[in-house]
């Protein structure tokens, strides 16, 4: 009995908390079990031995002293400074191989410093080495979401410099493919930011309807993704027959998945949390940074290449661009919603007015013959060889073009000294500008939040490191 | 249209202060009360979130029912329970492939003529367009005085499928037939040599030439 009383008066500055008493029960109860024994503890004379510095004593340590057993050890000061966090290149969240540098106060991200060059394959330079020819294939691969989109504006830019025009079927098809295209982006976008931010199954729905769009790629290039389709002059081959149909019949479905997303996702109380008023920029800082595409109609700028400066067959058709408001990654997911039905707009409108005609420039000295042409006269096998070998020239000059990609405003510096291969080539890529954002749009977000962040940049490797 | 239409935006948003991205709020001539100001509608144009929520009762009720009775998370469940009744997308790929197109572009072949002659005349062309310089070719005039090729090998780690040099064979001998399924597991196998192509070519004529006939009219 006396030993609770110890315990008890022991434990008594803990009293306040009725918690701390049964937390100490066990210890209460097993000084109770007395044994009635006799007991040691430690008393003054062996406590003694302790005193003074517990080293075996020398000139230098029997000269310190024990600090009193009552005294408070003032607090010495220490350094202390965030933490720094990789983020990536392996994260699954930090689509590709971005490294992120993240600054951590807690859970609060301080400053965030993306690292970029991975993926670096110099394709710049190499292109100075290639013919205009050769030089197409490499454009498949730097954004590699949006494939046709890249060929688009190469093809483009060349033929700027050629001073050439196509025939209207071959822009129709560029800008049919151009849809499909941006469809197949948004897709990628929209599912793998639902992924990053919790939401598995609608990247599953909306990969299956990527799987189709990559059939109608398969079936008019050859290729599933590196189509290398739409060339300077036009498009390589006529679509097979049969295709337009089938193009028809995704499409009159496709908004139906489209819903099926909504439904999940857009007024779903964990994905709005997860994404309004997360990442806002302003629409001062969307121009200041240099932002295109859906990161500055986001922010309220109605600014469109497809609309203000339009290519190929976008001013014969109808279309509406989605502008947002807030400037936060919930508007930019609904304008990617919005863009993608407004590309089914346009596709039913380019299959409805495809005319029929040619799709290659008739200039012999640009485009290969067909086959048959190739096989029965002299001067196309000339030409063919001509332009298997060494290219065709193009006339000296420089030009910037840039076309509306689904990422934004993807462009092409063309320099050309009169040969075969270009002088010099630089490529803006909007995902560029908008990494470089991070640092400012990411500064005392959650961390979690960082990667809502990333996913709603729609950043892609390929066309950031070239 | 002009560039200050443009950047409407943007000027409105500077005289009217940072934060408030472009809805602003204007003082009417009332003092104390403000009133929002949305933007205009530009035709071509179309604002996704621009209405704020209404007010009126029933959208309120609406509202407070969602938020209590979860039933925007209750229709998700049910669009996500739907597809387990739907048929699965996948396929059980190695029984079951996914269709190709003629066009399909895979693993190279070397054709031969239906004599048995290879059909390479050793023109160099395939050489000479390949943008990631995978083909090497060495030729030699033969006993019988036609030219053809002592050495054809294609670095296949190094190709990146593009098609050109089957666009460039003048004779349609190197073409890029329907196989996909060609992985090994060393570098040293996807070296092809002249042998290998050609042995692939007698493997897939038929698929080839099927093709090849397939697409004749857009070729
Ligand atoms: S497909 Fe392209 S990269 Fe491959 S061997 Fe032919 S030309 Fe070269
Ligand atoms: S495969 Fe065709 S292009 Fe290449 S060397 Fe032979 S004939 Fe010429």
């Amino acid at each position: 009995m006396a030993s609770i009383l110890n315990v008890l008066l022991r434990k008594s500055s803990n009293f306040g908390q009725t918690k701390a008493l049964l937390q100490n029960l066990p210890a209460i109860y097993n000084v109770n079990s007395q044994r009635n024994g006799h007991r040691w503890f430690p008393d003054e004379e062996y406590v003694k031995q302790f005193d003074g510095v517990v080293v075996f004593p020398d000139e230098l340590t029997s000269l310190m002293k024990h600090p009193p057993y009552n005294s408070i050890i003032a607090p010495g000061e220490k350094n202390v400074r965030n933490m720094i966090l990789n983020f990536g290149p392996q994260h699954p969240a930090a689509h590709g191989v971005l490294r992120l540098v993240l600054e951590l106060d807690g859970e609060t991200v301080r400053a965030a410093d993306p690292h970029i060059g991975l993926l670096h394959r110099g394709t710049e330079k190499l292109i100075e080495y290639k013919t205009y020819t050769q030089a197409l294939p490499y454009f498949d691969r730097l954004d590699y979401v949006s494939m046709m989109c890249n060929e688009q504006c190469y093809s483009l830019a060349v033929e700027k410099l050629l001073n050439i025009d196509i025939p209207l079927r071959a822009k129709y098809i560029r800008t049919l493919f151009a849809e499909i295209t941006r469809i197949l982006n948004h897709i990628m976008a929209v599912g793998t930011h639902a992924l990053d931010v919790g939401a598995l199954t609608p990247f599953f729905w909306l990969f299956e309807e990527r799987e189709k769009m990559m059939e109608f790629y398969e079936r008019v290039s050859g290729a599933r993704m590196h189509a290398a389709y739409i060339r300077p002059g036009g498009v390589s081959l006529d679509m097979p027959l049969g295709l337009m149909d089938d193009i028809y019949e995704f499409s009159s479905k496709f908004a139906e998945r489209l819903d099926e997303v909504e439904d999940v996702l857009t007024t779903n109380r964990i994905w709005v949390q997860r994404t309004k008023d997360i990442g806002i920029v302003s629409a001062q800082d969307a121009l200041n940074y240099g932002f295109s595409g859906v990161m500055l109609r986001g922010s309220g700028i109605k600014w469109d290449l497809r609309k203000t400066q339009p290519y190929d067959a976008y001013h014969l058709v109808d279309f509406d661009v989605p502008i947002g408001t807030k400037g936060d990654c919930y508007d930019r997911y609904l304008i990617r919603v919005e863009e993608m039905r407004q590309s089914l707009r346009i596709i039913d409108q380019c299959l409805n007015q495809m005319p029929p005609g040619e799709v290659k420039t008739d200039d012999a000295k640009l485009t290969p013959p067909s086959r048959e042409e190739m096989k029965t006269s002299m001067e196309a096998l000339i030409h063919h060889f001509k332009l298997f070998t060494q290219g065709y020239q193009v006339p000296p000059g420089a030009t910037y073009t840039a076309i509306e990609a689904p990422k934004g405003e993807f462009g092409v510096y063309l320099v050309s000294d009169g040969g075969s291969k270009p002088y010099r080539c630089k490529i803006k890529a909007p995902g560029f500008a908008h990494l470089a954002a991070l640092e400012k749009i990411g500064r005392n977000s959650m961390l979690a939040d960082i990667v809502a962040i990333i996913g709603t940049l729609d950043v892609v490797f390929g066309e950031i490191d070239r | 249209m002009s560039i200050a239409k443009i950047f409407s935006v943007t000027s409105r948003v500077r005289t009217s202060g940072a934060n408030s991205l472009f809805i602003r709020y204007a003082s009417s001539g009332k003092d104390g009360q403000v009133e929002k100001v949305y933007p205009p509608n530009v035709p071509g144009y179309k604002y996704v979130n621009a209405v704020d929520p209404s007010m009126d009762f029933k959208e309120m009720t609406d509202r407070a029912a969602q938020t209590m009775f979860w039933t925007e998370l209750a229709r998700g469940f049910a669009v996500t329970l739907a597809h387990i009744f739907k048929e699965p997308a996948t396929i059980n790929y190695p029984f079951e492939k996914g269709p190709l197109s003629p066009r399909f572009r895979g693993e190279h072949a070397l054709r031969r003529y239906p004599s048995g002659e290879e059909r390479c005349i050793a023109c160099k062309l395939c050489e000479a367009i390949c943008p990631a310089q995978a083909i090497t070719i060495e030729a030699e005039e033969r006993k019988d005085g036609s030219r053809r090729t002592t050495r054809y090998d294609i670095d296949m780690t190094k190709c990146i499928y593009c098609g050109f040099c089957q666009e460039a064979c003048p004779v349609d001998a190197i073409v890029e037939g329907p196989n996909f399924e060609f992985s090994t597991e060393t570098h040293e196998e996807l070296l092809y040599n002249k042998e290998k192509l050609l042995s692939n070519g007698d493997k897939w004529e038929s698929e080839i030439a099927a093709n090849i006939r397939a697409d004749h009219l857009y070729r």
